[in-house]
């Protein structure tokens, strides 16, 4: 393995350090040594490579993946599903907790870690159950949690027991500075909802879920913040009365952020018709008003990050009427492809863009990541702006084939990817 | 997907999109088969050597046994399959139970499933030469009461575009409803008017062409057809309505109520009826009540369907 690597002539992006030139980039032993003129002199290359017309990106940070390891190995593995993020630039994932994987023992944490480091693709990051057994009555472990490196806390999709449960979790969490990402959903209101109340979901008879059940779930949550202070990042918001209520509680000060699923902003309740079961995803789909709110969002801001909510599925858990298939969609492979779809579409800028899956969702997970400073450890990866390709579900990486963005043409492809400098992905 | 490529009838999963000359094809046929009670019964052997499955993944007496005698009038073997009991209760996939029915060589699926869109799903995945009959799916669809409704309404009033049609109860959980709303509007029917509490009309319902009362003395006003639902009783524990006896007193359709529709109004009803609930019994076995009538028509409706579905393969050189 190479110790020193010069990258030649790539375009540098590093929208942390304010970067957007043609340069070359140096990494020894894993970290980035300088860009440009900042270049030690007598650096001495065992390694170049030429980047001439391709793009330099910092290592995706992935704020929301579910790796199905420990627990449900009949749909992936770790190794798989880290290679899979490597391919398409992502070099850190978060690791979410879910009710057959709930990752709530300092065992469970370690388990994912070492698996990932065996495997060698991106780096893992694990955000730990908020309560037992993601139950929802008993508070889970949390100074333990973090002794072993758990970077934030989260219920899943999973309802809490009573309002006092969750107030008592904020502040236990707020306790050991364990950062909270919270799915705004009152479970009430959602019964065994399967996509967006509406026109559409009167028409094909589907149990609807109002945008109610995240607008009150995001009410209660507020109250409580402004009551005690705890920071909340709210998850996966899809509604333009989300927006709305984020927006004013940014402007009253409140500790809260958001990130958005890239399909988000991409979809609508109508990819549903004619019951695609690719296109069940909680929360739902929504409105095409609501999904050109969440783009005014990100392109103004309010929203922090986005992410892929990566959910690989065996085939068989999408092989079933719309209602009784798993929800969720197989997403590190679209991630960075959707982001650069928004530039092109003018709804962010490429700068913007970066930010948004790099050193912002790294800030909030509390990861020292996603930015190309000298020092960093060299996560990083070379994409190419002019590499047209199509998206094949066989020709997926990931174990979950279940994309609904089959035979979406992308501009722009991942060709090698650099975690801690060494090469993890070469096209 | 239910039509082949010249328009024929392949699958019978929704009304909904259906041509209006398709349905009224539908209805003419259903005339032919249609025996009177006490009569000779009519016979036509357009299925013999054709197996029809009747896969029941939901409770049914009377769209069951409608399709049963249907199958045997038309001269085709056919199976129940009570699935209830059998392979998905020890976790066979719906897939999985498919293939298998199919590998034993049949020709029609005849699906009731308690989720919505499951007879589309089987529609996509069987052979191509096997016809898939909806005999309700979820809140989704329930195409063949539709037609059979159609049917009773045309005997009845002959054309559909001067009628005002009052559909009234649970709207929000039927299936039944949503079909003939679609079955309606194809066939131009002059006015469809929904009659519920908030609680049971689902969301933005008036975008399928309907009007929406909350009140059922000013809905029912001067409409020619009354069309009662069924209230499931599991609806009070929901808390959607207070309690039956609040909806007899507010949604029940007693005389009084139907006198304030059209003097020759016909009352119908799907089945099967909780007298007391949704309807009083002098009306339920009223001059004006249709109810057994439809079921009589149920028949040939179901035949009519059949034949034409796996007509549809024969004509185009299948099976």
């Amino acid at each position: 393995m190479s110790k020193f690597t010069l990258i030649k002539n790539g375009r540098i992006i590093d929208p942390a350090n304010d970067i957007d030139e043609i340069a070359d980039i140096a990494i020894s032993r894993g970290k980035i040594t300088g860009i440009g003129t900042d270049i030690d002199q007598d650096f001495d290359a065992d390694h170049v490579i030429d980047a001439e017309g391709q793009w330099i990106l910092p290592g995706i940070v992935d704020l929301s993946a579910y790796l199905r390891e420990p627990g449900q190995e009949n749909k992936t593995r770790i190794a798989f599903e880290t290679y899979s993020a490597v391919s398409a630039g992502i070099t850190r994932i978060c690791c979410m907790p879910e009710t057959n994987s709930p990752i709530d023992s300092g065992a469970t944490v370690k388990l994912i870690k070492s698996k990932a480091k065996q495997a060698g693709f991106a780096r893992v990051s694990v955000i730990g159950s908020l309560t037992q057994g993601l139950k929802g009555e008993q508070l889970s472990h949390m100074g333990s949690l973090k002794y072993v490196g758990c970077v934030g806390l989260s219920q899943g999709h999973q309802p809490i027991q009573n309002l006092a449960t969750l107030r008592k979790a904020m502040e236990y969490a707020a306790t050991y500075e364990l950062p909270l990402f919270l799915h705004p959903i009152e479970h009430s209101l959602m019964m065994n909802g399967g996509m967006h109340e509406g026109a559409l979901s009167t028409r094909l008879g589907i149990h609807p879920i109002p945008v109610a059940t995240e607008t009150v779930g995001m009410a209660q949550i507020l109250i409580l913040i402004k009551q005690t202070n705890c920071p909340v990042h709210f998850c996966r918001l899809s509604s333009a009365d989300s927006i709305e209520m984020l927006t004013k509680a940014k402007q009253d000060g409140l500790p809260v952020t958001a990130d958005v699923a890239a399909h988000q902003l991409f979809l609508t309740e109508m990819d549903v018709a004619d019951y695609n079961p690719l296109c069940h995803t909680i929360p739902p789909l929504r409105s095409e008003r609501d999904r050109d709110a969440l783009r005014g969002a990100v392109s103004a801001g309010v929203i922090d990050a986005i992410c892929s909510d990566h959910q690989p599925h065996e085939i068989d858990a999408k092989l079933a009427p719309f209602e009784e298939t798993d929800p969720g969609i197989s997403a590190f492979e679209t991630l960075l492809p959707l982001v650069m779809r928004l530039v092109e579409e003018k709804v962010l800028t490429l700068s913007q863009a970066i930010s948004y899956i790099t050193h912002n969702p790294a800030e909030l997970a509390g990861i020292k990541a996603g930015t190309l400073s000298a020092g960093q450890p060299a996560d990083l990866s070379i994409f190419d702006p002019e590499y047209f390709w199509q998206l094949d579900p066989t020709d997926m990486i990931s174990e979950g084939k279940n994309s609904p963005f089959t035979g979406w043409g992308f501009n722009g492809k991942t060709t090698q990817t650099f975690v801690k400098g060494k090469t993890v992905f070469s096209l | 997907m239910q039509l082949t490529a010249d328009g024929k009838l392949k699958h019978f999963l929704t009304v909904e999109g259906l041509p209006p000359l398709l349905l009224e094809e539908i209805l003419d046929r259903a005339e032919q088969f249609v025996s009177l009670p006490g009569k000779k019964q009519v016979q036509a052997p357009l299925l013999r050597g054709k197996t029809v499955m009747n896969l029941f993944f939901e409770n049914s007496t009377r769209t069951r046994t409608t399709f049963e005698l249907a199958a045997k009038r038309l001269s085709a073997d056919l199976i129940n399959l009570d699935i209830r009991n059998s392979a998905t209760a020890k976790g066979e996939s719906l897939l999985d139970t498919i293939r298998n029915l199919e590998a034993m060589n049949c020709d029609m699926f005849v699906v009731r499933h308690q989720s919505s869109s499951a007879p589309h799903f089987i529609a996509k995945y069987c052979a191509p030469h096997i016809g898939v009959i909806n005999a309700g799916d979820g809140r989704h669809a329930h195409p063949t009461q539709a037609m059979l409704d159609m049917l009773t309404i045309r005997q009845h009033k002959g054309e559909f575009t001067p009628l005002k049609v009052a559909i009234v109860g649970d709207i929000k959980h039927s299936r039944v409803a949503r079909s003939q709303i679609h079955a309606l509007t194809t066939l131009c029917a002059g006015e469809i008017r929904l009659i519920a509490p908030k609680t049971l009309m689902p969301d933005r319902i008036e975008e399928m062409g309907v009007s929406t009362f909350t009140n059922i003395e000013k809905g029912i006003k001067g409409v020619d057809v009354v069309i009662m639902l069924r209230l499931q009783h599991e609806r009070m524990n929901t808390a959607l309505l207070p309690s039956v006896r609040e909806f007899y007193a507010r949604y029940g359709l007693t005389e009084e109520r139907l006198n304030l529709a059209k003097p020759d109004a016909i009352v119908m009803h799907p089945g099967p009826v909780n007298r007391g609930v949704e309807i009083d019994s002098r009306v339920a076995d009223g001059p004006q009540s249709v109810i057994l009538q439809q079921v009589t028509n149920g028949v040939a409706v179901r035949m009519a369907v059949m034949s034409m579905v796996l007509g549809s393969r024969a004509e185009s050189g299948g099976v």
